[in-house]
Protein backbone atom coordinates (compact mmCIF):
# COMPACT_ATOMS: atom_id res chain seq x y z
CA UNK A 1 0.00 0.00 0.00
CA UNK A 2 2.72 2.48 0.99
CA UNK A 3 4.41 1.76 -2.52
CA UNK A 4 1.42 2.16 -4.21
CA UNK A 5 1.22 5.54 -3.10
CA UNK A 6 4.64 6.73 -3.70
CA UNK A 7 3.66 5.36 -7.30
CA UNK A 8 0.99 7.70 -7.53
CA UNK A 9 3.44 10.86 -6.37
CA UNK A 10 6.08 9.90 -9.00
CA UNK A 11 5.81 11.25 -12.01
CA UNK A 12 4.30 8.46 -15.25
CA UNK A 13 7.44 7.22 -16.75
CA UNK A 14 9.44 7.97 -14.37
CA UNK A 15 12.05 5.10 -13.77
CA UNK A 16 11.47 4.62 -10.42
CA UNK A 17 7.85 4.05 -11.08
CA UNK A 18 9.22 0.87 -13.04
CA UNK A 19 11.19 -0.25 -10.41
CA UNK A 20 8.22 0.08 -8.01
CA UNK A 21 6.00 -1.45 -9.77
CA UNK A 22 8.47 -4.59 -10.36
CA UNK A 23 9.11 -5.05 -7.00
CA UNK A 24 5.00 -4.82 -6.24
CA UNK A 25 4.83 -7.48 -8.83
CA UNK A 26 7.48 -9.93 -7.12
CA UNK A 27 6.30 -9.12 -3.82
CA UNK A 28 2.52 -9.73 -5.13
CA UNK A 29 3.87 -13.22 -6.83
CA UNK A 30 5.33 -14.41 -3.92
CA UNK A 31 2.43 -13.78 -1.29
CA UNK A 32 -0.12 -14.98 -3.41
CA UNK A 33 1.87 -18.15 -4.13
CA UNK A 34 2.08 -18.72 -0.56
CA UNK A 35 -1.54 -18.36 -0.20
CA UNK A 36 -2.55 -20.57 -2.89
CA UNK A 37 -0.11 -23.16 -1.39
CA UNK A 38 -1.98 -22.58 1.62
CA UNK A 39 -5.03 -23.09 0.14
CA UNK A 40 -4.34 -25.85 -2.01
CA UNK A 41 -3.08 -28.03 1.52
CA UNK A 42 -6.13 -27.39 3.02
CA UNK A 43 -8.53 -28.37 0.21
CA UNK A 44 -6.02 -31.77 -0.18
CA UNK A 45 -6.16 -32.66 3.44
CA UNK A 46 -9.06 -31.52 4.26
CA UNK A 47 -11.07 -33.75 6.99
CA UNK A 48 -7.49 -34.06 9.04
CA UNK A 49 -6.92 -30.07 9.00
CA UNK A 50 -10.38 -29.67 10.18
CA UNK A 51 -10.06 -32.67 12.77
CA UNK A 52 -6.79 -31.23 13.98
CA UNK A 53 -8.32 -27.47 14.24
CA UNK A 54 -11.44 -29.47 16.16
CA UNK A 55 -8.90 -31.23 18.47
CA UNK A 56 -6.72 -28.37 19.56
CA UNK A 57 -6.09 -27.55 23.07
CA UNK A 58 -6.93 -24.36 24.66
CA UNK A 59 -3.90 -22.34 24.19
CA UNK A 60 -2.37 -23.52 21.27
CA UNK A 61 -2.26 -21.46 18.42
CA UNK A 62 -4.03 -22.65 15.35
CA UNK A 63 -2.68 -23.68 12.03
CA UNK A 64 -5.16 -21.44 10.12
CA UNK A 65 -5.94 -18.04 9.83
CA UNK A 66 -10.15 -17.57 11.08
CA UNK A 67 -10.85 -17.08 7.17
CA UNK A 68 -9.09 -20.09 6.21
CA UNK A 69 -11.07 -22.27 8.51
CA UNK A 70 -14.12 -21.06 7.17
CA UNK A 71 -12.92 -22.12 3.84
CA UNK A 72 -12.42 -25.13 4.53
CA UNK A 73 -15.40 -25.54 6.76
CA UNK A 74 -17.48 -24.56 3.85
CA UNK A 75 -15.40 -26.67 1.41
CA UNK A 76 -15.58 -30.06 3.68
CA UNK A 77 -20.10 -28.99 3.99
CA UNK A 78 -19.95 -28.15 -0.13
CA UNK A 79 -18.23 -31.84 -0.94
CA UNK A 80 -19.90 -33.95 1.92
CA UNK A 81 -23.35 -32.31 0.88
CA UNK A 82 -22.49 -33.17 -3.36
CA UNK A 83 -22.00 -36.81 -2.51
CA UNK A 84 -24.72 -37.33 0.10
CA UNK A 85 -26.67 -35.53 -2.58
CA UNK A 86 -25.43 -37.43 -5.54
CA UNK A 87 -24.56 -40.75 -4.83
CA UNK A 88 -24.89 -41.24 -0.88
CA UNK A 89 -28.67 -41.16 -0.09
CA UNK A 90 -29.52 -43.27 -3.11
CA UNK A 91 -27.10 -46.11 -1.33
CA UNK A 92 -28.42 -48.78 0.87
CA UNK A 93 -29.29 -47.59 4.42
CA UNK A 94 -25.87 -48.97 5.79
CA UNK A 95 -23.62 -47.83 3.53
CA UNK A 96 -25.04 -44.16 3.26
CA UNK A 97 -21.98 -42.75 5.90
CA UNK A 98 -18.65 -42.66 4.38
CA UNK A 99 -15.83 -41.71 6.95
CA UNK A 100 -13.98 -38.76 5.22
CA UNK A 101 -10.97 -38.98 7.65
CA UNK A 102 -10.14 -42.71 6.12
CA UNK A 103 -10.98 -41.90 2.65
CA UNK A 104 -9.03 -38.91 2.13
CA UNK A 105 -4.89 -39.26 2.40
CA UNK A 106 -3.47 -38.14 5.18
CA UNK A 107 -0.60 -35.89 4.74
CA UNK A 108 2.94 -37.52 5.23
CA UNK A 109 5.11 -36.99 8.12
CA UNK A 110 7.28 -39.80 7.47
CA UNK A 111 8.51 -37.47 4.75
CA UNK A 112 12.16 -36.05 4.64
CA UNK A 113 12.69 -32.94 4.72
CA UNK A 114 15.03 -30.10 4.75
CA UNK A 115 15.78 -28.25 8.05
CA UNK A 116 18.40 -25.51 9.15
CA UNK A 117 19.03 -24.81 12.65
CA UNK A 118 18.46 -21.85 14.78
CA UNK A 119 18.74 -22.77 18.56
CA UNK A 120 21.13 -25.68 19.62
CA UNK A 121 19.26 -29.25 20.44
CA UNK A 122 20.26 -31.81 22.47
CA UNK A 123 18.87 -35.27 22.39
CA UNK A 124 16.54 -35.36 19.77
CA UNK A 125 15.26 -39.00 19.77
CA UNK A 126 15.04 -40.54 15.84
CA UNK A 127 12.34 -43.10 16.05
CA UNK A 128 13.58 -46.19 13.43
CA UNK A 129 11.77 -46.62 10.00
CA UNK A 130 12.43 -50.18 9.84
CA UNK A 131 12.06 -53.45 13.01
CA UNK A 132 15.71 -53.86 12.40
CA UNK A 133 17.04 -50.70 13.17
CA UNK A 134 16.97 -48.83 16.88
CA UNK A 135 16.46 -45.45 17.64
CA UNK A 136 18.81 -43.50 18.53
CA UNK A 137 19.99 -40.03 19.66
CA UNK A 138 21.43 -36.82 17.78
CA UNK A 139 22.45 -33.22 18.64
CA UNK A 140 21.55 -30.35 16.55
CA UNK A 141 24.19 -27.99 16.08
CA UNK A 142 23.15 -24.33 15.67
CA UNK A 143 23.71 -23.49 11.98
CA UNK A 144 23.73 -27.08 10.35
CA UNK A 145 21.80 -28.24 7.94
CA UNK A 146 19.74 -31.56 8.05
CA UNK A 147 17.79 -33.92 5.61
CA UNK A 148 15.43 -35.62 8.12
CA UNK A 149 11.64 -37.30 8.31
CA UNK A 150 9.66 -34.12 9.43
CA UNK A 151 7.64 -36.34 12.34
CA UNK A 152 11.12 -36.14 14.39
CA UNK A 153 11.51 -32.51 14.30
CA UNK A 154 7.58 -31.25 13.79
CA UNK A 155 7.17 -29.80 16.97
CA UNK A 156 10.70 -27.79 16.69
CA UNK A 157 9.46 -26.57 13.61
CA UNK A 158 6.37 -25.10 15.79
CA UNK A 159 8.53 -23.64 18.48
CA UNK A 160 11.17 -21.78 15.66
CA UNK A 161 14.26 -23.78 16.97
CA UNK A 162 14.80 -24.92 13.40
CA UNK A 163 13.38 -23.49 9.64
CA UNK A 164 12.43 -25.28 7.18
CA UNK A 165 14.47 -24.98 3.70
CA UNK B 1 -19.89 -59.79 -12.99
CA UNK B 2 -20.88 -56.75 -10.38
CA UNK B 3 -19.07 -53.82 -10.51
CA UNK B 4 -18.47 -53.80 -13.69
CA UNK B 5 -20.60 -50.47 -14.35
CA UNK B 6 -18.35 -49.08 -11.53
CA UNK B 7 -15.36 -49.84 -12.50
CA UNK B 8 -16.37 -48.74 -16.24
CA UNK B 9 -16.29 -45.41 -14.26
CA UNK B 10 -13.62 -45.07 -12.90
CA UNK B 11 -11.51 -45.99 -15.95
CA UNK B 12 -12.93 -43.67 -18.07
CA UNK B 13 -11.37 -40.89 -15.27
CA UNK B 14 -8.18 -42.85 -15.35
CA UNK B 15 -8.01 -42.56 -18.96
CA UNK B 16 -8.59 -38.79 -19.25
CA UNK B 17 -5.68 -36.62 -19.27
CA UNK B 18 -4.96 -34.59 -16.02
CA UNK B 19 -7.42 -31.41 -16.37
CA UNK B 20 -9.63 -32.64 -18.71
CA UNK B 21 -13.35 -33.34 -17.32
CA UNK B 22 -15.24 -35.80 -19.67
CA UNK B 23 -19.32 -35.46 -19.79
CA UNK B 24 -20.93 -36.49 -16.85
CA UNK B 25 -21.57 -40.37 -17.16
CA UNK B 26 -24.92 -41.47 -16.68
CA UNK B 27 -23.87 -44.96 -16.12
CA UNK B 28 -24.01 -43.77 -12.24
CA UNK B 29 -27.59 -44.58 -11.92
CA UNK B 30 -27.21 -47.96 -13.22
CA UNK B 31 -24.25 -48.79 -10.50
CA UNK B 32 -27.25 -47.47 -8.08
CA UNK B 33 -29.67 -49.59 -8.88
CA UNK B 34 -27.38 -52.91 -8.93
CA UNK B 35 -26.48 -51.48 -5.43
CA UNK B 36 -30.01 -51.52 -4.61
CA UNK B 37 -30.61 -55.09 -6.22
CA UNK B 38 -27.27 -56.40 -4.06
CA UNK B 39 -29.06 -55.14 -1.27
CA UNK B 40 -32.29 -56.16 -1.11
CA UNK B 41 -30.58 -60.09 -2.27
CA UNK B 42 -29.10 -59.86 0.97
CA UNK B 43 -31.86 -58.43 3.49
CA UNK B 44 -34.12 -61.73 2.00
CA UNK B 45 -30.71 -64.24 2.41
CA UNK B 46 -29.39 -62.52 5.96
CA UNK B 47 -33.44 -63.38 7.12
CA UNK B 48 -33.32 -66.87 5.60
CA UNK B 49 -30.19 -67.36 7.20
CA UNK B 50 -31.34 -66.34 10.73
CA UNK B 51 -34.60 -67.86 10.70
CA UNK B 52 -34.11 -70.78 8.07
CA UNK B 53 -30.79 -71.58 9.39
CA UNK B 54 -29.69 -71.27 5.88
CA UNK B 55 -26.08 -70.80 7.08
CA UNK B 56 -24.57 -72.11 3.46
CA UNK B 57 -26.06 -68.71 2.00
CA UNK B 58 -23.38 -66.71 4.51
CA UNK B 59 -21.07 -67.05 1.83
CA UNK B 60 -22.63 -65.38 -0.74
CA UNK B 61 -23.90 -62.62 1.23
CA UNK B 62 -20.58 -61.41 2.34
CA UNK B 63 -19.67 -61.54 -1.39
CA UNK B 64 -22.94 -59.42 -2.33
CA UNK B 65 -21.55 -57.22 0.63
CA UNK B 66 -18.02 -56.70 -0.77
CA UNK B 67 -19.24 -55.90 -4.29
CA UNK B 68 -21.52 -52.98 -2.57
CA UNK B 69 -18.50 -51.63 -0.56
CA UNK B 70 -16.41 -52.03 -4.02
CA UNK B 71 -19.79 -50.19 -5.95
CA UNK B 72 -19.64 -47.44 -3.17
CA UNK B 73 -15.49 -46.75 -3.19
CA UNK B 74 -15.44 -46.40 -6.88
CA UNK B 75 -18.10 -44.04 -7.10
CA UNK B 76 -17.36 -41.87 -4.52
CA UNK B 77 -13.82 -42.36 -5.95
CA UNK B 78 -15.59 -40.94 -9.94
CA UNK B 79 -17.50 -38.18 -8.41
CA UNK B 80 -14.52 -36.86 -6.52
CA UNK B 81 -11.96 -37.29 -8.28
CA UNK B 82 -14.33 -35.07 -10.72
CA UNK B 83 -14.68 -32.62 -8.39
CA UNK B 84 -11.10 -31.74 -7.99
CA UNK B 85 -10.80 -31.30 -11.79
CA UNK B 86 -13.82 -28.63 -11.58
CA UNK B 87 -12.18 -26.96 -8.69
CA UNK B 88 -8.91 -27.17 -11.21
CA UNK B 89 -10.71 -25.04 -13.82
CA UNK B 90 -11.85 -22.13 -11.79
CA UNK B 91 -7.72 -21.45 -10.91
CA UNK B 92 -7.70 -22.09 -15.05
CA UNK B 93 -10.25 -20.64 -16.77
CA UNK B 94 -11.61 -18.09 -13.94
CA UNK B 95 -15.33 -17.82 -12.71
CA UNK B 96 -16.75 -18.20 -16.08
CA UNK B 97 -16.28 -21.39 -17.34
CA UNK B 98 -16.04 -22.44 -20.78
CA UNK B 99 -19.55 -23.67 -22.51
CA UNK B 100 -18.04 -26.78 -23.70
CA UNK B 101 -16.63 -27.15 -20.64
CA UNK B 102 -20.05 -26.61 -18.60
CA UNK B 103 -21.88 -29.47 -20.91
CA UNK B 104 -19.84 -31.82 -19.45
CA UNK B 105 -20.71 -30.95 -15.98
CA UNK B 106 -23.79 -32.22 -13.70
CA UNK B 107 -26.38 -29.99 -12.59
CA UNK B 108 -25.13 -30.42 -8.99
CA UNK B 109 -21.22 -30.16 -10.22
CA UNK B 110 -22.50 -26.71 -11.19
CA UNK B 111 -23.57 -26.01 -7.71
CA UNK B 112 -20.50 -27.38 -6.32
CA UNK B 113 -18.81 -25.21 -8.24
CA UNK B 114 -20.82 -22.62 -7.63
CA UNK B 115 -19.87 -23.23 -4.19
CA UNK B 116 -16.53 -23.10 -4.30
CA UNK B 117 -16.33 -19.89 -6.20
CA UNK B 118 -18.47 -17.98 -4.09
CA UNK B 119 -16.33 -19.69 -1.42
CA UNK B 120 -12.99 -18.50 -2.52
CA UNK B 121 -14.06 -15.12 -3.39
CA UNK B 122 -14.96 -14.03 0.13
CA UNK B 123 -11.94 -15.74 1.27
CA UNK B 124 -9.80 -13.56 -1.03
CA UNK B 125 -11.69 -10.55 -0.38
CA UNK B 126 -10.41 -11.07 3.02
CA UNK B 127 -7.02 -10.87 2.58
CA UNK B 128 -4.94 -7.48 4.04
CA UNK B 129 -6.24 -4.35 3.10
CA UNK B 130 -9.81 -3.35 1.53
CA UNK B 131 -9.88 -4.56 -1.99
CA UNK B 132 -8.27 -8.19 -0.97
CA UNK B 133 -5.85 -10.03 -3.24
CA UNK B 134 -6.79 -12.13 -6.11
CA UNK B 135 -4.42 -15.63 -5.57
CA UNK B 136 -5.79 -16.51 -8.73
CA UNK B 137 -3.63 -13.85 -10.61
CA UNK B 138 0.30 -14.33 -10.88
CA UNK B 139 0.79 -17.69 -11.38
CA UNK B 140 4.23 -17.39 -12.79
CA UNK B 141 7.04 -14.81 -11.17
CA UNK B 142 7.35 -11.83 -13.11
CA UNK B 143 10.04 -11.69 -15.60
CA UNK B 144 9.33 -8.21 -16.93
CA UNK B 145 6.54 -5.52 -16.35
CA UNK B 146 5.13 -5.64 -20.11
CA UNK B 147 4.76 -7.65 -22.63
CA UNK B 148 4.19 -8.12 -26.41
CA UNK B 149 0.66 -9.96 -26.98
CA UNK B 150 -1.15 -11.14 -29.78
CA UNK B 151 -4.96 -10.92 -29.89
CA UNK B 152 -6.34 -14.31 -31.16
CA UNK B 153 -9.98 -13.41 -31.30
CA UNK B 154 -11.93 -9.95 -31.03
CA UNK B 155 -12.31 -8.81 -27.44
CA UNK B 156 -13.25 -5.76 -27.77
CA UNK B 157 -12.19 -2.44 -25.54
CA UNK B 158 -9.43 -3.01 -22.98
CA UNK B 159 -8.87 -0.67 -20.00
CA UNK B 160 -5.29 -0.30 -18.93
CA UNK B 161 -3.97 0.82 -15.77
CA UNK B 162 -3.53 4.82 -16.45
CA UNK B 163 -7.37 4.92 -18.04
CA UNK B 164 -6.43 4.77 -21.42
CA UNK B 165 -7.76 1.46 -23.53
CA UNK B 166 -6.91 -0.73 -26.45
CA UNK B 167 -9.23 -2.31 -29.15
CA UNK B 168 -8.28 -6.08 -28.93
CA UNK B 169 -9.05 -7.17 -32.14
CA UNK B 170 -8.49 -10.56 -33.80
CA UNK B 171 -4.60 -10.82 -34.60
CA UNK B 172 -3.47 -6.81 -33.33
CA UNK B 173 -0.71 -6.68 -31.40
CA UNK B 174 0.11 -4.86 -28.34
CA UNK B 175 2.58 -3.93 -25.59
CA UNK B 176 0.67 -4.02 -22.70
CA UNK B 177 1.39 -4.58 -19.18
CA UNK B 178 1.67 -8.21 -17.98
CA UNK B 179 -0.37 -8.20 -14.86
CA UNK B 180 -3.12 -7.38 -17.29
CA UNK B 181 -2.46 -9.81 -19.80
CA UNK B 182 -2.49 -13.20 -17.75
CA UNK B 183 -5.92 -14.19 -17.16
CA UNK B 184 -6.72 -13.12 -21.05
CA UNK B 185 -3.87 -15.24 -21.90
CA UNK B 186 -5.47 -18.37 -20.16
CA UNK B 187 -8.33 -17.89 -21.46
CA UNK B 188 -7.13 -18.12 -25.18
CA UNK B 189 -8.31 -14.58 -26.12
CA UNK B 190 -4.27 -13.12 -25.87
CA UNK B 191 -1.54 -14.82 -26.73
CA UNK B 192 2.13 -14.09 -25.56
CA UNK B 193 4.50 -13.20 -28.54
CA UNK B 194 8.13 -14.40 -27.11
CA UNK B 195 10.11 -13.07 -29.66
Amino acid sequence: EHMEENLRRARKGDLKVSIHRMEMERIRYVLSSYLRCRLTKIEKFFPHVLEKEKTRREGESSSLSPEEFAFAKEYMANTETYLKNVALKHMPPNLQKVDLLRSVPKPDLDSYVFLRVKERQENILVEPETDEQRDYVIDLEEGSQHLIRYKTIAPLVASGAVQLI
Amino acid sequence: MFCEKAMELVRELHRAPEGQLPAFNDGLRQVLEEMKALYEQNQSDVNEAKSGGRGDLIPTIKFRHCSLLRNRRCTVAYLYDRLLRIRALRWEYGSVLPNALRFHMSAEEMEWFNHYKKSLATYMRSLGGDEGLDITQDMKPPKSLYIEVRCLKDYGEFEVDDGTSVLLKKNSQHFLPRWKCEQLIRQGILEHVLS
